[in-house]
């Protein structure tokens, strides 16, 4: 007797079994950006407490209702941003021995402006009708400032940009010691910069 | 000689269709690893604006997201062409937002109920005026980390 085996299925309709499943997926997901500028919001004080910050310690930004910036009173265009916020948060105005001193800035010195990256402020003040679109990109512009500095100073310290060794400690998959060596890394780096960037607008 | 001899002349042989499957499936694998199913129906126009500094939201079970945006067409006549917030399915108040945040909250595990991060969905668009609004019903529910979502993208695109 001939033995056969099992007959061959035909697959022929694999593929609009496939298609169907696809056209599934397509019609019920969509592609969702899951990315941002992440901020920590100031806690409410019932009682304000006042720190008196030396002016020259804060660098005022306003957004007027049609996205013209103010930098300390004077009008600049959007591309100059990224310079202005480098020089004065990286500037290292206090004099060598005062408590403020800073050893690794590289900026002018100008002791008209910051101390110290430890006390530069940077306010960010808006309009009511100032677009969101706006508001992003100064907020996008002031971190890729700090993050050019912390890149700087990370180089110059482990050979390695800041935003690499931060991205390699968020890394789920990375070893605990080696997560422990990272952090140490980037609590170093946040440390000499840290993003000190306040919102006028909440009080 | 023979053996070899099966073709009949002249017929051009039919072009195989037994990878279609597989081609069809590895699009549907593709759309399924990158997309995230709808949980709720936007109602607000919603063009986020670009950055370059992005973080990306880890986990997915640790963010409550807030829409801001203009109605769309269809909700244009009930509610105008002001910039609205979007909770849920549900257009809302300002004064909303913060009995939102807690109920959400809420419905979160124990554990997670102290790492949430607000990721505000906000239309470029949209006026500052109603951002500062939510930013300060959110500080009043102690809401602190704000995720401010945008697409990657050269940020200066956002300024026409």
């Amino acid at each position: 007797m001939m033995n056969k085996g099992a007959p061959e299925v035909n697959a022929g309709s694999m593929a609009d079994i496939a298609f169907l499943l696809l056209i599934f997926f397509l019609v019920t997901t969509v592609i969702e950006s899951d990315a941002g500028l992440n901020r920590l919001l100031p806690r409410i004080n019932p009682d304000q407490i006042i720190v008196d910050r030396k002016k020259k310690n804060v660098l005022p930004i306003f957004i007027d209702a049609k996205g013209q910036l103010l930098v300390q009173e004077r009008p600049i265009e959007i591309n100059e941003l990224k310079a202005i916020a480098i020089d004065f948060i990286d500037n290292g105005g206090a004099p060598a021995g005062d408590p403020a001193y800073c050893n690794y800035c590289k900026g002018n010195g100008n002791p008209k402006s910051s101390d110290n990256p430890n006390n530069a402020i940077i306010s960010v003040n808006n309009n009511r009708e100032t677009s969101y679109g706006a508001y992003i990109t100064v907020q996008n512009e002031l971190v890729s400032a700090y993050t050019e500095l912390r890149n700087r100073e990370s180089q110059k310290l482990y050979g390695q940009d800041f935003t690499t060794i931060e991205s390699a400690f968020l890394n789920p998959e990375t070893e605990k010691e080696q997560k422990e060596i990272l952090k140490e890394k980037v609590l170093v780096i946040q440390g000499k910069y840290p993003l000190n960037i306040s919102d006028a607008t909440l009080k | 000689m023979s053996k070899f001899k099966k073709k009949k002349d002249g017929e051009l042989p039919a072009v195989s269709t037994a990878s279609l499957p597989d081609i069809v499936f590895m699009l549907l694998f593709f759309f399924m690893t990158v997309t995230v199913m709808k949980d709720s129906t936007i109602k607000v126009e919603n063009v986020l604006p670009n950055a370059t500094e992005i973080k990306k939201l880890e986990k997915k079970d640790r963010v409550i997201y807030i829409f801001v945006g203009k109605p769309t067409k269809e909700y244009e006549n009930v509610y105008g062409t002001e910039s609205k917030i979007q909770l849920n399915d549900k257009f809302a108040d300002v004064k909303a937002v913060g009995d939102y945040i807690l109920a959400e909250r809420a419905k979160k595990s124990e554990e997670l109920q102290n790492v949430l991060t607000t990721a505000l969905k906000v239309d470029k668009n949209a006026n500052m005026g109603l951002i500062s609004d939510i930013k300060q019903e959110l500080r009043k529910v102690n809401a602190l980390k704000v995720n401010y979502t945008t697409y990657e993208g050269d940020a200066f695109n956002n300024l026409q």
